[in-house]
């Protein structure tokens, strides 16, 4: 193991903490290490609006909260609107603070599509961040349109027989100046991608998977492998869109010739244990022409 | 807008609240269009466009991020101000009661429509009425003048410490929107010292809270027990507002309720709304007959004016006009008369008219008056004629 240079180490391991611990997450959960991370690099000047979810729990209740910045809540289809009104009112008083939307993929591609696809064609200001656990997780593991194909959860007893909807892809047909894709086992990436949309004005969708660990049947202790393994299997490819300029960043940049099978980051979650041999290949050729279409985007 | 004295103009409804929210200088606005309430918008968004109004117009996809836009402002700083109708009002109903629980000062007017199935653009109160439990102030115009200074009130009101309610100004779709009235209008300066530059922020960065957590059931009863204070103290806040409001105005103007002939009265109607006129049109000509006919006219919905067990000693019929129905229960004021006024003695009837923009003329009322004076007894009326 090569070592770590002092100043490094410091700025790594000492530093101040934005989201604190003993909130209400389940152990293994990558959403308060998410949600540090970027405030670490939005600032306290950040106003944090969230929508029903896993995080409304996880932001505490009228007692105390572990955000170190003003949080809003928000019922589940209105925080792309809500923003949208933090947001003019923070530029009419020509105020230097920044608004950030932390929600989930039920509220993102679903129930709130509508203000998201709104907000994003009207370029409002702000940072809009999806954590995709890849179903309704607060409300007890119901699928989403951005649950994944094969996957078990309470609503789709025998595996969702749909294809989990392209969001980033989606957002990209907005035009609007930033789209990236993160992941919580590559935090640089992460945290570079939030440095970049904080330096961009209007609209800027950044979308991070997010395993959950009761929601996707695996080990606590394996959060970070499976965030990795889907990065390396091509399931997520990292990539950022600026100005409508596509490229792949980190790892992801070497993946479009070989990628690991799917099957590895498929096999340590419980969701998708009663996969045959014939959905994993339907699954396999869907990443393949998912990479097929992002080396034309590369060109 | 002709002008006809410095201070008189002919306005429809919609121009006119329109006109008011100018003059109260919100700084975020969010619309979505709805007939009869789009010419508002249009207004309004010409204001901005030639810089009468110095606001943010966030033009949104419908009215659940309408009111979420301005919510999100108004948390933040801003006074603002949204405007629907009917369906709109209905979409926008998840966001009614979320900011009716936060209380935070927002006022939005509602020309009000009959909701579909069948289809219908007309006028009725069935809208409006389906967001009485909300805790948001409803207010009822009769008129365009009406609806332009309660407007310039809601907001005063919606921001009194003793309130910070969200309030609703109620005026009937085509009747008051599009109808050009004569109007009386203040002067600017005299709207910016009745309503001051607002002060309320819940964000705030050196001392972060959570806006709208999760509440424990403690917490949860707590938070509706004060909002149903603060409704209560509404009354007084509402009362006092229209009295500050006629001394700046040097008209009369009523609070809670006004009552137009009703201090000898015997036989009353009571209503809200812009129909409210055509009664007062049918008191007069049953008072020139002789007949003891007064009118309870509702200026306010919610909270529901306590006065009226007051102004009803005497009276021993009480005739409640409903544009609105509450199916399988009843003409909701009549209801809701009822329980105020039980044990009072006093006979309450209900008559269900005009819904979908069904006429409803003064002969109308004058006829089930008539009725009820020579010893008709119906607990609910339809009126179909
Ligand atoms: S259910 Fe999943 S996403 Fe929600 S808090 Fe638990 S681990 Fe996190």
């Amino acid at each position: 193991m090569t070592e770590i240079p002092e100043n490094i180490r410091s700025k790594r391991i000492v530093r101040e903490q934005y989201f604190f611990r003993g909130n209400a997450a389940c152990p293994g959960c990558p959403i308060p290490k998410e949600l540090d991370l970027m405030l670490e690099i939005m600032g306290k000047k950040t106003v944090l609006v969230v929508p029903a979810s896993c995080s409304t729990v996880i932001m505490g209740d009228i007692h105390g909260s572990p955000s170190t910045v003003p949080v809003i809540h928000s019922a589940f289809a209105a925080a792309p609107a809500i923003a949208s009104g933090v947001s003019r009112q923070i530029k009419l008083k020509g105020e230097d603070a920044k608004v950030v939307v932390w929600a989930g993929d039920g509220a993102t591609g679903d129930i709130g599509f509508a203000g998201l696809s709104g907000a994003a064609e009207r370029n409002e200001d702000m940072i809009y961040i999806c954590y995709d656990n890849e179903a309704f997780m607060n409300t007890g593991i119901q699928r989403s349109s951005l649950t994944p194909y094969g996957a078990w959860t309470t609503t789709t007893p025998a595996g969702k027989r749909e294809f989990k909807k392209p969001l980033p892809f989606i957002m990209m047909q907005h035009k609007i100046p930033y789209v990236a894709t993160a992941s919580i086992a590559y935090p640089f990436d992460y945290q570079g991608k939030v440095r970049k949309a904080k330096e961009i004005q209007g609209f800027r969708y950044l979308h991070l998977l997010s395993p959950c660990p009761p929601g996707w049947r695996f080990d606590s202790s394996l959060t970070i492998e499976i965030a990795r393994l889907a990065v390396e299997t091509g399931i997520w490819p990292l990539f950022e869109v600026l100005n409508g300029k596509f490229s792949l960043t980190g790892i992801s940049k070497t993946l479009l010739e070989k990628r690991k099978p799917i099957e590895e980051y498929l096999k340590l979650q419980g969701r998708f244990s009663k996969l045959d041999k014939k959905e994993i290949e339907i699954m396999q050729e869907a990443v393949d022409s998912m990479w097929e279409d992002i080396r034309k985007m590369t060109n | 807008m002709i002008s006809v004295t410095r201070n008189t103009v002919a306005m429809e409804g919609n121009h006119a609240v329109a006109y008011a929210v100018k003059q109260t200088k919100p700084q975020v606005l969010s619309v979505f269009p709805i007939t009869p309430q789009t010419t508002m918008l249009e207004k309004l968004a010409e204001y901005i466009e030639r810089g009468e109004l110095k606001a943010e117009l966030i033009k949104v996809e419908g009215e659940h991020s309408a009111l979420a836009a301005v919510y999100g402002a108004a948390i933040s700083g801003s006074r603002v101000f949204t405007a629907t109708s009917s369906q709109g009002l209905l979409y926008m109903g998840e966001m009614i009661y979320w900011v009716g629980g936060e209380r935070v000062p927002i006022v939005s007017a509602v020309a009000t429509r009959a909701i579909a199935e069948p289809w219908s653009i007309w006028d009725d109160h069935q809208d409006f009425f389906t967001k009485r439990d909300s805790s948001w102030i409803m207010m009822m115009a009769e008129n365009v003048q009406d609806a332009y200074d309660m407007t310039i009130q809601a907001f005063k009101i919606s921001e009194d410490k003793k309130v910070l309610l969200p309030v609703m100004v109620g005026f009937d779709g085509f009747i008051l929107t599009h109808t050009m009235e004569r109007l009386e209008i203040l002067d600017d300066e005299d709207v910016e010292r009745f309503v001051p530059p607002r002060e309320f922020n819940l964000v705030d960065f050196s001392d972060p809270i959570n806006v709208g957590p999760l509440a424990q059931p403690d917490d949860y009863m707590k938070f509706k027990r004060d909002a149903m204070i603060a409704m209560r103290q509404s009354e007084e806040v509402i009362e006092r507002t229209a009295h500050e409001y006629a001394n700046l105005s040097g008209r009369d103007q009523d609070g809670m309720i006004e009552c137009f002939n009703c201090n000898d009265a015997e036989y009353v109607f009571l209503t809200a709304g812009a129909w409210s006129g055509d009664a007062k049109e049918a008191v007069r000509r049953m008072r020139k007959e002789g007949k003891k006919v007064g009118l309870i006219k509702l200026r306010v919905i919610r909270p529901f004016p306590e006065k009226v067990r007051e102004v009803v000693r005497g009276v021993s019929k009480i005739v409640v006009f409903d544009r609105e129905y509450s199916f399988g229960f009843g003409g909701i004021l009549a209801g809701e008369l009822k329980s105020k006024l039980y044990g009072s003695g006093i006979e309450i009837m209900s008559v269900i008219a005009g819904l979908g923009g069904k006429d409803v003329r003064p002969t109308h009322f004058q006829k089930v008056m008539n009725d009820v004076i020579s010893g008709e007894k119906f607990q609910e009326r339809w009126l179909n004629d």
